[in-house]
């Protein structure tokens, strides 16, 4: 159940919403004083109140004024925002480090043990830092309850940090413009409690993805498209995403397109291997080539055999 | 002879018929009723494509179009409405026709130059629009083009970015072409501080147009050199830094803003003094506000990147000076409403827009503090509430000038009147559907929804109800503004040389004026906005 923010979601919420509620303050302060000045006037001076408009040029000693009392605001909010942001930049040395990983269309989040998950999971009372990348474009990484957002930028290294002071579960969304399924390109934060945290990071991770105890061959396939972001592109039930579906995919005989001709090919288990390792030699025809990246070094040998169970499945072999 | 003196320009033809008579014509005003035409039918093209977004909006999931549809649809709403709307909009049309007129010439300093610069705008827009029918289909970047997604797509990103970069040429002459007028053409007598604010607002502009659009050109060589020769200058693949990328864009783009507003302002200012029949107040401010503007404008492009991964320093520096530009704009608006205090108002349709501007363009600047805070725009940055801010600023602020300019202006332009009550009641409803359209997304920011979004979560669904009904309504207001316009242009009342009682030159002159503007060229010696009576004659 994704929750409403509040003030203790993070630790900056309260810094942040007092800039806003400054900032909005005078804002709205200004903006019905003036338009009340202008009604007023326009109801009083209209011609047919006032036949005779009195010649004035203008006043320097108001100009001073309304030139002095903007600048002192808005200064101060410039000391309200640059102050609020501060500790947004200052990284506690105690932090726990997640590696988080951003491509077209999924985030995933790395453990210090190893363990890869689609969901982050974050520790209570904790200062958390992720560490971001991003493998093809940009991307942004954006909690609205916490009040952080950071740009994932491919070939440069970013980092946001905060730290969460209560239970529950928030949204994560892609706030960068990132091509076609930008939108769908959202995960979620599940704040836990520090001792389940510690738990979940600290013992061997490869029979634990997504908190979910694996029960059978079917089961840790499907664990493993969730844990790589699979499914932002690929569908199990057959309808047509940016990739093909998993469903009925072995043994089928399919056409593809290898260095600008078509070919047809069977897709058993060396095909298999070979569209996620080198995606982009044979694209299926009626697909655009580029879009998915290598997972070479990130799919073990493992995971490929507990997806080709899954897919011998779906394939109803 | 003096019948002669006294056709209009609309029946000087001179050497050539038609059509030809208008495309070949160096007269500044039939240039600046060019671009009119060509400005408005792209306009209505981006309207289109932006009700299209929004109806798509009005539902979780697919409502009428597909994502890759929508992403193209974004792409080109933005590019036609910034590029082929907003930034030629309030100089290219009423600058070339007014600027003359006010002060005293009978054209621009370089005429031909003025007809080329139109013929260019044509050109790149219609390289710019031909990404839409040729190969891989029309962009689907965003109107920023942001490394390195627009280099990858395969998606025609290349004629969009090659039609901004033929415009700004376009941009770049309109900008020489009124800076030269405004020095060497002034009537005698005319010192710079008798100079009307709109002239003035121009002269600020025309110089942001020389100094910042060469940037785009830049900019573009950098693209082609990475995407034919391979030099790594954005794309981290081949050692580049997207992020350099965003800062040569907003060099450009950020400044393109005070192009976009500054005229705007300047027609504000001209409206408000002539209808409350009463001098501007604290016209020497309103001009050193506008040259701060256009000044300080050069240098805030770093608040469109806060969430970037620039440097700390940059950050807050970035930030200062974006508070600093909001003063000068503030003090605009202290004198505009100053000028009503003890005014004698005619309540007529462009005073409505002048006044609906007002509190258009305090929403959209009042808002952009809340941007330019750091801790709050990390929030609302790529949020639905920074689409509002700016819509409230360039559709609200430079959509409701322009629309202010052409109900004031009309009767000059055309020699008739349009039907007051039509106008008046387009412009309320317009009002209404722009404030239903836009205020939901201030809320569905500071919430969270992020911008460029095809689809969204639940509790994001009430607010885009609302905003896509406005859409409707909006549409509705300018439904009947432009069917008043057009019919009015054919079949209003003859207008006289002054129907509103303004001060500035171009009141003095037929309507529509001659050929030349002025039988004799006047002396001018007194302020633009002296409406004291006795100096009536």
């Amino acid at each position: 159940m994704i929750e409403q923010t509040t003030k203790d979601a993070s630790t900056f919420v309260s810094q942040v919403d007092g800039a806003f509620v400054f900032i909005f303050g005078i804002s709205i302060l200004f903006l019905v004083g003036i338009t009340a000045f202008m009604v007023y006037y326009i109801l009083k001076y209209r011609k047919s109140k006032n036949a005779e408009a009195t010649h004035i040029e203008g006043s320097n000693t108001l100009e001073i004024i309304w030139t002095v009392i903007p600048t002192i605001l808005v200064l101060s909010m410039f000391y309200y925002g640059w102050s609020g942001w501060k500790s947004q930049t200052e990284i506690p040395d105690d932090a726990i480090p997640i590696k988080t990983i951003a491509r077209m269309w999924s985030f995933t989040f790395q453990y210090e043990n190893g363990l890869i998950t689609d969901t982050l999971y974050v520790p209570k009372d904790q200062a958390v830092k992720l560490d971001l990348v991003a493998l093809d474009v940009l991307h942004s990484l954006y909690i609205p309850a916490f009040r952080v957002k950071q740009d994932m930028v491919p070939g440069k290294k970013t980092d946001i940090w905060f730290e969460s002071e209560k239970e529950g579960e928030y949204e994560i969304f892609c706030a960068e413009y990132c091509g076609l399924r930008h939108s769908y390109m959202t995960s979620t934060v599940k704040v836990i409690p520090l001792i389940d945290f510690e738990k979940m990071t600290q013992i061997d991770s490869t029979a634990l993805v997504n908190n979910n105890t694996v029960v059978d061959a079917r089961q840790a396939g499907i664990s493993v498209t969730r844990k790589y972001g699979c499914n932002a592109c690929h569908t199990a039930d057959g309808s047509k995403l940016v990739g093909p579906s998993y469903k009925n995919i072995l043994g089928r005989s399919r056409v593809v397109i290898q260095d600008d001709e078509e070919i047809e090919v069977i897709a058993d288990e060396d095909y298999i291997r070979r569209s996620i390792y080198e995606p982009n030699i044979e694209v299926v025809k009626g697909y655009e080539k580029g879009l998915m990246l290598s997972y070479k070094d990130q799919v073990t040998e493992e995971e490929f055999m507990q997806l080709m169970d899954y897919f011998k499945y779906l394939s109803g072999q | 002879m003096s019948e002669h003196k006294h056709k209009s320009f609309r029946e000087e033809n001179g050497s050539y018929k038609g059509v030809f008579a208008w495309i070949f014509s160096t007269d500044h005003k039939r240039i600046g009723l060019l671009y009119l035409y060509a400005i408005v039918s792209f306009f209505l093209i981006g309207v289109l494509l932006g009700a299209l977004m929004k109806l798509e909006l009005m539902a979780p999931g697919k409502t009428v179009i597909d994502p890759a549809t929508y992403n193209a649809i974004f792409t080109l709403h933005g590019v036609i409405m910034i590029f082929l709307v907003v930034v030629p909009g309030l100089p290219a049309v009423f600058g070339n026709f007014l600027l003359p007129i006010m002060i005293g010439a009978k054209d621009v300093a370089f005429p031909k130059l003025n007809l080329l610069s139109w013929w260019i705008y044509v050109f790149g827009a219609i390289i710019a629009l031909s990404s839409l029918f040729m190969g891989g289909g029309p962009p689907d970047t965003g109107w920023t083009f942001y490394a390195p997604y627009a280099f990858k797509t395969n998606t025609n990103m290349l004629p969009a970015v090659l039609g901004a970069f033929i415009l700004g040429f376009s941009s770049i002459l309109t900008g020489i072409n009124f800076i030269v007028t405004i020095h060497r053409l002034r009537a005698p007598g005319m010192t710079w501080f008798k100079m009307p604010l709109f002239p003035w607002t121009l002269y600020g502009t025309g110089w942001i147009q020389i100094l910042a659009t060469p940037i785009v050109g830049i900019t573009l060589l950098m693209i082609v050199g990475e995407r034919v020769l391979n030099i790594g200058f954005f794309d981290p693949a081949l050692g580049g830094d997207p992020i350099l990328y965003q800062h040569l864009f907003w060099i450009y783009s950020h400044p393109a803003v005070y192009i976009m507003i500054l005229p705007a302002m300047g027609a504000i200012s001209e409206i408000i003094p002539t209808f409350a029949n009463k001098s501007i107040f604290g016209y020497k401010a309103i001009v050193i506000s506008t040259l701060a503007i256009a000044f300080v404008g050069y240098f805030v492009w770093g608040h469109h990147m806060f969430t970037s991964g620039m440097s700390g320093t940059a950050l807050y520096t970035f930030s200062l000076l974006t508070f600093l530009v909001a003063i000068p704009s503030a003090i605009k608006v202290f004198n505009w409403v100053g000028t009503l205090h003890k005014a004698s108002i005619q309540l007529e349709t462009p005073f409505f827009w002048a006044a609906s501007f007002l509190f258009v363009f305090m929403i959209g600047g009042l808002s952009g503090l809340a941007l330019g805070a750091l801790a709050t725009n990390v929030h609302l940055h790529d949020t639905a509430f920074v689409v509002a801010h700016f819509h409230f600023i360039v559709f609200g602020g430079v959509g409701f000038a322009f629309m202010g300019a052409i109900h004031y202006w009309f009767p000059k332009i055309w020699g008739r009147m349009y039907n007051s009550k039509l106008a008046t009641s387009g412009w309320i409803i317009f009002f209404i559907g722009f404030c239903t359209l836009y205020l939901p997304m201030f809320f569905l920011g500071v919430t969270g929804m992020p911008r460029r979004y095809y689809d969204y979560v639940e509790k994001f669904h009430g607010p885009n109800i609302v905003s896509t009904i406005g859409s409707w309504v909006l549409i509705l207001g300018l439904i009947i503004i432009i069917y008043n316009l057009i019919r009015s242009a054919y079949k209003g009342e003859k207008a006289d040389k002054n129907p509103w009682g303004g001060r500035t030159l171009e009141w003095t002159v037929d309507s529509p004026p001659t050929l030349e503007n002025f039988d004799e060229i006047p002396v001018v010696n007194r302020s633009p906005y002296d409406y004291r009576k006795n100096l009536e004659s």
